[in-house]
């Protein structure tokens, strides 16, 4: 309803633990969905920013949470904007067979946090935020799909707690 | 209004192909049309459709019909459409909702997609109750709607033509698209997992190596899965 809501985006970051090296025959059926649905996420309404490695047109080369650990991470207008893309789109078909590809995480593999318009998340911000969800369960600065919190919500968490920097239980890298 | 007392609104035959009509269109729907359709006159149909809008079957909302704006449009009309709540009444009462829940909560937790993949593909063929896979796209039209899908037969597999948009830019293959997700509440929750349940179920419903084939392509708004003629000239 203010102006600081409707300035927020939303920021996402998944990880995901290979079960074969990205050249692997086993999962060339991952990496040739990658350049179609990353199509789907860049003209998908609501659709911000997402990580790119330098010269590389995603980010599975990065390795910033481990080895064999690939990372996600994008900012949409709105969760029902990320929600669609997920989950009614193409992308739903790679989430699908993800089993296929992807070891079974026992930990949140997925992060949710408000960020203001026009501000592009680091990766150890991403992390950090992902380890805050495993060590505190859901909160208005690090939630999931199903435990969402609105950019109001997630404000008004951060006045009440001005300095909130809630000490990290463990390394995210440390997957 | 209880979900007794909305479903009982249905018992009157005209309320009923009225709103059996409404929910077939899939849009917005004006008294004009509503009327014509269950063969009524237009002030009947009018009082049947606001009875259902009072029941929380139906919403309306007012709209210019013509598309045209400014003078000479005319007051915008009435029209209609279906709610999106669920209506359940199971007498006496159960509650399989909080028992689908839970078990796909334990089956995402445990990873057992594949399991459930399996026992959909298994569950679809003993539905089919034939040996033959289903025989076109008309005969999974059918068996799609007998289970609650609402399906329908777009003959442009693009953009979905809206009405008076005119003729879709080069013909398409067909393909079967479902306006109804039978599983909304789970898919909703666990939708990997529920959605590719789903899928098996389809395909083990119209069996494989037949004339049709289901496949995923998810749309906000709809069933997750599409039906089309399976291509046998190669690909």
């Amino acid at each position: 309803m203010t102006s600081s809501t409707r300035a927020a985006h939303l920021a996402q970051l998944n990880v995901a633990t290979l079960r074969h090296p990205l050249d692997d025959p086993r999962t060339a059926s991952f990496v040739e969905m990658l350049d179609p649905v990353n199509a789907v996420a860049d003209s998908a309404p609501g659709f911000v920013w997402r990580l790119v490695e330098e010269g590389a047109a995603d980010a599975t080369g990065l390795r910033p949470a481990g080895e064999g650990v690939i990372v996600n991470l994008t900012v949409w207008q709105t969760r029902e904007a990320l929600w669609d893309f997920t989950y009614r789109s193409g992308h739903l078909e790679a989430m699908r067979r993800r089993r296929e590809w992807f070891e079974r995480h026992t930990e949140a593999h997925l992060v949710l946090w408000w960020v203001p318009a026009g501000h592009l998340p680091t990766v150890d911000e991403a992390l950090e935020r992902l380890a805050d969800l495993r060590a505190h369960g859901p909160s208005p600065r690090a939630f999931t799909f199903a435990s969402s919190y609105t950019a109001a919500e997630a404000a008004q968490h951060l006045q009440a707690v001005p300095s909130a920097r809630p000490t990290l239980a463990g390394d995210a890298s440390a997957v | 209004m209880d979900d007794i007392e909305a479903i009982a609104a249905l018992q009157d035959p005209v309320r009923r192909r009225l709103y059996e009509f409404v929910v077939g269109q899939g849009r917005e729907v004006g008294r004009n049309e509503a009327a014509e359709a269950a063969g009524i006159a237009r002030t009947l149909a009018a009082h049947h459709l606001d009875r259902l809008v009072e029941a929380g079957l139906l919403e309306s909302g007012s709209r210019r019909l013509t598309g045209r704006s400014g003078p000479g449009a005319g007051r915008p009309a009435k029209v209609y459409t279906r709610v999106q709540a669920e209506r359940t009444v199971s007498l006496p009462a159960r509650d399989y909702r909080t028992a689908a829940e839970l078990l796909a909560e334990a089956a995402e937790q445990a990873g057992l997609d594949a399991g459930l993949t399996a026992a959909a593909r298994r569950r679809g063929e003993s539905l089919r109750g034939s040996t033959a896979p289903c025989g076109g796209l008309e005969e999974a039209m059918e068996m799609l709607a007998a289970r609650g899908y609402e399906p329908r037969l777009e003959g442009d597999g693009g953009d979905e033509g809206d009405e008076g948009s005119g003729e879709a830019s080069g013909a398409a293959a067909p393909v079967l698209r479902m306006r109804n997700c039978p599983f909304h509440a789970v898919a909703e929750r666990f939708p990997p997992l529920v959605c590719g349940m789903n899928l098996a179920l389809l395909e083990g419903l119209l069996g494989t190596d037949g004339p049709v084939r289901a496949r995923m392509d998810a749309r906000p708004g709809e069933c997750c899965v599409v039906v089309e003629n399976s291509k046998n000239n190669g690909d």
